[in-house]
């Protein structure tokens, strides 16, 4: 009955649907936590209302993006973000001119330090912004990057 | 999927431990063609991603298909030390995944 539902769900194609579908395939309730609307946001605004519940910020110079200037291949951009701001639970990374500008959410346990490192697509040159939640507030920084050969289709 | 499909490696340094991985994926966005039948070739990418120290949640990540091909995921940790148990394991959206640890060197 379940694999029913679960048939169904897929073919409707329902967000929600789908969701239960990918609960039963995975009975893991965190993978059913992983923020589509924020994902598939086609704007900026959108993908930090989608993942924060809000798209206000404070620009913060206690982030730091490191990230190359000109990007060659635009597949492959390495990014790390260090941050100073106590209490860090959060770090989104967003491509702002990506089709689906978020590219990723790392949610920092209690030991973990404010750094994440990883490597991203973006399809044309524009501002890598890095989002930290820390202490229920939340603090950003951007960093241009040149892209001359993009990564996103193709 | 795929078996050994993560590489990871954690060191100590003083009191922070990085923990640097490599997982093999192909992380399809869904919106390549194929370019001979030009077909879309149909998303399939990593959707989370957990590290765990001692059995302790250190990290979730979600990740979106922007994420490049192969992705690298580093994080430091503070607070662990050397023979301490780093796992990490991946789900993406395909239902697909795989788990890897490693002891804190």
């Amino acid at each position: 009955m379940q694999r029913r539902t679960f048939l169904q769900g897929s073919l409707a194609g329902g967000a929600v649907a789908v969701a239960v579908g990918a609960g039963l395939l995975s009975p893991r309730s965190v993978l059913a936590a992983w923020p589509e609307g924020a994902f598939t946001a086609k704007s900026v605004q959108d993908a930090m209302s989608g993942l924060f519940g809000s798209a206000d910020n404070t620009a913060s110079s206690e982030i730091k993006i490191k990230a190359p200037d000109i990007a060659e291949n635009g597949a492959v951009v390495p990014v790390s973000v260090t941050t100073s701001i106590g209490g860090t639970t959060k770090i989104a990374l967003i491509a702002e001119k990506n089709g689906q500008p978020l590219a990723a959410s790392f949610s920092l346990g209690k030991g973990t330090k404010g750094f994440v490192s990883t490597r991203i697509k973006m399809g044309k040159t524009s501002d890598v912004i890095a989002v930290v939640e820390a202490g229920g507030k939340r603090y950003s920084a951007r960093k241009n990057v040149k892209v001359t050969i993009g990564g996103c289709g193709g | 999927m795929a078996t050994k499909s993560i590489r990871i490696r954690a060191k100590a340094k003083g009191t922070d431990t990085t923990v640097k991985a490599l997982i093999t994926h192909p992380m399809e966005t869904g919106l390549r063609k194929n370019k001979k039948t030009g077909k879309k070739i149909p998303a399939h990418f990593i959707q989370e991603v957990t590290i765990k120290h001692n059995g302790a949640t250190a990290m979730t990540a979600n990740w979106g298909p922007a994420v490049s091909k192969n992705p690298y995921v580093s994080v430091i940790l503070t607070g662990a030390k050397a023979g301490d148990a780093i796992e990490l394991s991946w789900v993406d959206n395909k239902g697909g995944k795989d788990s890897a640890s490693t002891k804190i060197k």
